[in-house]
């Protein structure tokens, strides 16, 4: 019966094993579920933030997947504007990506604020000249456009599929995909710079205070750029664990070569961007504020090796990787670049969250640490178990892989 | 949204003369009881207590015998030149108002984002960790003679800040126009925390009005006035006096004087 559910043609484990791999899937959200209750039920006290630290491992973990999620957005681009239609063969799995991360962000963001039941005051109330309006209407939107992308993959699953009117609705989606894939794209432009921009416009934060373009940071355009330089190696390092796991190839190799390549070229213009704009940070708004670099860097648990860290071994290193052509085609050393992009990207947002409120502006306040409590990192890796196990049913039951049985002939 | 800009006509500020100030807290414990600041069960966590006003202690950092010691309490600063938390706020529950250029906080469409909190380089914006609602139940009857009945307490998951007292300009408001009169006298509006200084080392008042306290101080001593963190450009409306150098210098950063770590 259960075998009716997985594509035809298509080879997968039986499903007891399915079941057992699911577990630890569960069992992350479980344990990210009881910290949420504890969150919500008494309060943020459960978590180790304090006025000091008002963001912490969340916002981290949310800055951190929705631009590893940019795979979405910016593969939808590539397929259906720039017309690269070897992407096909990735896209699907790209959209259910960002919908793993941005539902989950948002899921995380639910839990993060003090009042979470005046959420909606964000859309009503809205300050419009507040980065983080911005980001939330674009991220509410983008995620509504997600699903839209995500829909047409769910009605073609094996018995959905039978009844002709899902079948008809999701060709017709297929269709116009490049007006959602559009909408996807400006949407994300503005929610990825304005993520950037709410660090960036903290002028009385030092740390994280930019030079203003117009009403945007250089953080806007940064973030953009960082954003799709990894969601896309973010993309690659997901296929290579799918393909390892269940031992077959997924994907065609030039879909992958290409957005290596792509990732690879818009690494390296984010990285020489970021070290212009530290450049100029330095010497513009942080030195107008009376801070030379090693005074960020001069107390406190977080020294000038995040500098060296963020913009060297995970910034540099990776940029060079991937725009070597070796070792693109060098399987193990691609999924090696590409994993230092991402964490660099990962070191990015937490250097710019958490970083940034670790140091004083007054003189006579000290440098702070912040280590999350058992339920914030309960929460935070319930994202894993719920992409987890996303990924793992859709993989199971829906046809994510247009070319799976092609290249498993 | 009120202009972020800087405020003309009435200016609510405050000085505060450092050479006079012992910090003794009383401001502190007057600011918490006019504003029904709800005490943590362990008020030794710091950095979750919530003190709308609070007093630094600085030192010269030289060794004994050279040691000086100074306090600065510090209110909310009521930026005036844009804010730094009001345009990030994204339910627009922070504003500055137009007249008088108080930055408010309006906890009841407060969603708890704290990203003002983070803004803030002053540290002025508290977040209510916890619910203080088992506490006040467990006190309630003493705690309801305590209670100031003009200010509403908060509730969990809202940021809550030092308002320059607006409930007394509220009350002061409607004396004026109850007595007939053309502008708020000095004595109508003073802040808790000015009334309850025991040395006299705060002044409240309207620092564009030639005839308020304020004004007259900054007026003539000019030279021993100053802001904290001036070069960000926030304008603060709170002032402080000192004729010592070393404070002042405490008072921002330089690129040329070495940072302390804090006390």
């Amino acid at each position: 019966m259960e075998a009716e559910l997985i594509p035809q043609g298509l080879q997968r484990t039986s499903f007891r094993n399915f079941c057992l791999w699911q577990l630890p899937w569960l069992a992350l959200l479980t344990f990210g579920g009881l910290g949420a209750l504890l969150c919500l039920g008494l309060g943020l006290n459960q978590t180790a933030m304090n006025d000091y630290f008002a963001f912490g491992v969340w916002i981290v973990f949310d800055l951190s997947v929705i631009a590893l999620g940019a795979g979405a957005f910016f593969t939808g681009f590539l397929t259906y504007i720039v017309g690269k239609k070897e992407l096909k063969s990735i896209i699907n799995l790209a959209v259910i990506i960002g919908f793993i991360c941005y539902s989950g962000a948002i899921a995380m963001l639910g839990v993060d604020i003090g009042q979470p039941l005046r959420g909606w005051f964000i859309f009503w109330h809205a300050n419009v000249h507040s980065m983080l309006t911005e980001v939330s209407f674009c991220i509410t939107c983008y995620l509504m456009v997600l699903t839209i992308e995500f829909l047409p993959n769910i009605l073609e699953q094996r018995q959905l599929n039978k009844v002709p009117e899902f079948h008809f609705f999701a060709h017709n989606l297929h269709e116009i995909m490049f007006l959602f894939a559009a909408a996807g794209t400006f949407l994300s432009f503005f929610h990825q710079g304005s993520l950037g921009g709410m660090f960036g416009v903290l002028y009385a934060r030092p740390f994280a205070a930019r030079a203003m373009f117009s009403i945007w940071p250089t953080t806007f355009p940064l973030f953009i750029l960082s954003a799709i330089a990894s969601g896309p190696c973010f993309t690659l390092i997901i296929v290579w664990l799918l393909e390892k796991i269940g031992r077959k190839k997924l994907v065609k190799t030039e879909a992958k070569q290409l957005l290596a390549k792509i990732a690879g070229i818009l690494l390296a213009v984010y990285v020489a961007a970021k070290l212009v704009d530290t450049y100029f940070w330095v010497t513009g708004p942080a030195s107008d504020a009376g801070f030379n670099l090693g005074d960020f860097y001069r107390a406190g648990p977080y020294g000038a090796w995040t500098l060296f860290l963020e913009l060297g071994f995970l910034g540099v290193v990776p940029a060079v990787l991937l725009n070597i052509p070796a070792v693109r085609k060098a399987e193990g050393a691609l999924i090696l670049a590409c994993f230092l992009n991402c964490a660099g990207i990962v070191m990015n947002r937490f250097v710019m969250t958490v970083v940034t409120l670790a140091i004083p502006v007054m003189p006579f306040e000290k440098f702070l640490g912040y280590l999350p409590t058992w339920q914030e990192w309960a929460i935070a890796l319930a994202i894993i178990g719920y992409g987890g196990l996303v990924i793992s049913l859709a993989y199971r039951y829906l046809p994510v892989f247009p070319h799976e049985r092609e290249l498993n002939g | 949204m009120s202009s972020l800009g800087p405020t003309t006509g009435i200016k609510y500020g405050m000085v505060i003369d450092l050479d006079k100030c012992t910090g003794c807290g009383t401001c502190s414990v007057a600011c918490l009881t006019e504003n029904n600041v709800y005490v943590l069960e362990d008020e030794s966590d710091k950095v979750r207590s919530i003190t709308w006003l609070r007093v630094y202690r600085i030192n010269n950092g030289q060794p004994y015998p050279q040691t000086k010691v100074a306090y600065i309490p510090r209110p909310c600063m009521q930026c005036d030149n844009h804010p730094p938390c009001v345009s990030v706020c994204p339910p627009t529950a922070t504003t500055k108002d137009e007249i008088g250029g108080i930055v408010s906080q309006i906890p009841t469409r407060c969603i708890g984002c704290r990203y003002c909190v983070a803004a803030c380089p002053y540290h002025a914006r508290y977040f209510n960790w916890f619910d203080p609602w088992p506490l006040y139940k467990k006190h309630i009857k003493q705690m309801t003679n305590a209670f100031n009945p003009d200010v509403a307490p908060r509730m969990r998951g809202v940021v809550e800040k030092c308002t320059f007292c607006h409930h007394r300009l509220m009350a002061a408001k409607e004396r004026t126009y109850a007595e007939g009169l053309k502008e708020i006298p000095e004595e109508y509006y003073q802040t808790a925390c000015t009334q309850a200084c025991p040395a006299g080392a705060i002044t409240f008042g309207d620092l564009n009005n030639p005839k308020h306290k304020v004004h007259r101080l900054l007026a003539e001593r000019e030279k021993d006035a100053f802001r904290l963190l001036e070069k960000l450009g926030t304008e603060p409306k709170v002032y402080y006096l000192t004729t010592q150098k070393w404070i002042r210098e405490k008072a921002d950063n330089y690129l040329d004087v070495p940072k302390g770590t804090g006390d």
